[in-house]
């Protein structure tokens, strides 16, 4: 156990230090995603400076919504965006290799594969963070500082399990498709209003499918007094539940692996 | 010149015919389309029903801007899968491309253009179409004939303009190495300015006079706006000068700079 935990540490250094090698690279890599985030930002400053909240909701608790979902996005995709190469390592027969490995696959492929340029973006959020929990008007107590912590420490979980369900389709298909973007990058984008604007329905799918609303919409409820009790509060607790279902797509995938590679 | 065209064609053809290979992919990137505007639809449907009148678009329009943006996303891009050129210039093969007795610019260009186009023939414009019959008020209005022909002219010059930036950014990446930081750098300012974060009339006055004249908003901006109706007339027949005048600047501009930056081009391989 120590000895693996040593590898995927080496692992882990000796990206970081590759990483490094290119200064230049990696910090304009890193300035591209904290504009990128800076961008979307403004898109919501511009209109809410013309309107002054969406639904029951003010600039500020819009926010706080748009600095978590970007936390936990930049997180989940720091170590979960590099199984984006999944559909090349089946393709070219790589898998092979790290299957004849005895550790763990999964931490094989991610660790070597960090992206630590989504720095630029976590900055980005954390700057949103520290300016929406002032503006939101929440009467912070140290239950709801726990809560907005579960909050962004839970979304990144989620985030993860949705990079490794879109990359575990490539198990069955052998390539990626664009349209699973939606359940990544959509839902950063979509996660920057509270999710019950986009209506009844559509709540719903995001509480009991994907369940980003378990860790944005009912958890900023409670932050918000708007809704009492600890469902509300340990929301972003249940949200843990999908890590089942994306484990178990990805250990299918795992067993029913033929290589395709020569 | 004429035998130049037929290359410029067939490899048109050739990239239509690859992209046609992958039905699942084409189906899934419509549905995702499809999707994605619906969902933006709804996010703009819950501000406009808190304040909609302070906002300067109606929101018939602002839906119209959201579905044509989302159909044409790929052939506004200035930042697509172009991935033979950008391994050319890291690779050095670029060489290759050089001691063949086409001009570089023309092939590059001709390149990016059929990527996007042969991509958002198959896959954006069943989204435009799937938008038109969706229902009100999520569905987008159709313009008219008049505004119609207006937009395409304009769609075709600012799908120009957007590959003729993509040129200029290759030839940045003969000086720069970090082709990735650079590609996010460009993709973002370039949708940013030309309205695909939200249109350009939702920017702060102040602002939209200095982004008005750049060049950026003779790209996606203008045949979106001409599309919903936010641009009408001799307005849409001056922002089609105005896109004449930045693509011919920046064509020119372009192929200047490929010279210089071509001129310097070492290879290391044997």
């Amino acid at each position: 156990m120590v000895i693996a935990m040593k590898l995927y540490w080496n692992y882990f250094l000796m990206e970081l230090k590759s990483q490094m090698q290119y200064k230049a690279s990696f910090f304009l890599t890193a300035l591209g995603q904290f504009i990128t985030a800076f961008t979307t930002f403004f898109g919501i400053r511009f209109l809410f400076d013309r309107i002054h909240g969406v639904d029951r909701f003010t600039y500020g608790q819009v926010l706080l919504c748009f600095a978590v979902i970007m936390m936990s996005f930049a997180l989940g995709e720091m170590a979960g965006g590099g199984l984006a190469v999944f559909p090349d390592l089946l393709r070219e027969g790589e898998l092979d290799r790290i299957l004849v490995r005895p550790r763990s696959i999964l931490l094989q492929i991610v660790m070597p594969n960090m992206d630590f340029s989504r720095l630029g973006l976590l900055a980005q959020a954390l700057l949103v963070l520290c300016a929406a929990i002032p503006a939101s008007k929440v009467a912070w107590t140290p239950e709801k500082a726990l809560v907005l912590l579960l909050m962004v420490l839970c979304g990144s979980v989620i985030f993860f399990c949705l990079f490794l369900l879109v990359a575990s389709v490539a198990f069955f298909t052998l390539q990626s498709f664009e349209f699973l973007n939606i359940f990544t990058y959509g839902m950063r984008d979509f996660g920057r209003y509270p999710l019950s604007v986009y209506g009844e329905e559509m709540l719903k799918l995001l509480t009991f499918v994907i369940p980003l609303a378990l860790i944005q919409y009912y958890p900023l409820l409670y932050l918000l007094d708007q809704a009492e009790g600890i469902r509300y509060a340990a929301a972003p607790l249940f949200s843990l539940l999908f890590v089942l279902p994306s484990a178990a797509l990805y250990r299918l995938g795992v067993r029913n692996y033929k290589s395709a590679g020569s | 010149m004429k035998a130049e065209m037929n290359v410029y064609v067939s490899m048109f053809r050739i990239r239509f015919a690859h992209n046609l290979q992958y039905r699942s992919a084409v189906l899934g990137a419509i549905l995702k389309g499809y999707l994605w505007a619906m969902m933006e639809v709804l996010g703009y449907l819950a501000i406009y029903r808190t304040g909609g009148g302070a906002l300067p678009m109606e929101f018939s329009a602002t839906a119209s801007y959201v579905w044509a943006h989302q159909s044409f996303l790929v052939l506004f891009s200035v930042v697509f899968a172009d991935s033979e050129i950008y391994s050319a210039i890291r690779s050095g093969a670029v060489v290759y491309d050089l001691a063949r007795p086409v001009g570089l610019y023309g092939k590059w260009f001709c390149q990016s253009a059929s990527n996007r186009l042969s991509f958002a023939l198959v896959n954006c414009l069943p989204v435009l179409l799937l938008g038109a019959v969706t229902p009100k008020p999520y569905g987008l209005i159709l313009p008219s004939v008049t505004q119609l022909a207006f937009f395409v002219v304009s769609a075709l010059l600012a799908f120009c303009v957007t590959v003729a930036v993509a040129m200029l950014m290759y030839v940045s990446l003969f000086y720069f190495i970090s082709q990735r930081g650079i590609r996010i750098i460009v993709r973002v300012v370039t949708s940013f300015f030309s309205g695909g974060v939200i249109p350009l009339l939702f920017f702060p006055k102040p602002l939209q006079r200095v982004i008005r004249v750049l060049p950026f908003a003779a790209m996606q901006n203008m045949p979106l706006q001409i599309f919903c109706g936010t641009i009408r007339g001799t307005n849409a027949a001056k922002g089609i000068v105005f896109q004449m005048f930045w693509l011919l600047i920046l064509i020119l501009a372009g192929s200047a700079a490929m010279k210089t930056a071509t001129k310097k081009v070492v290879s290391l391989g044997g």
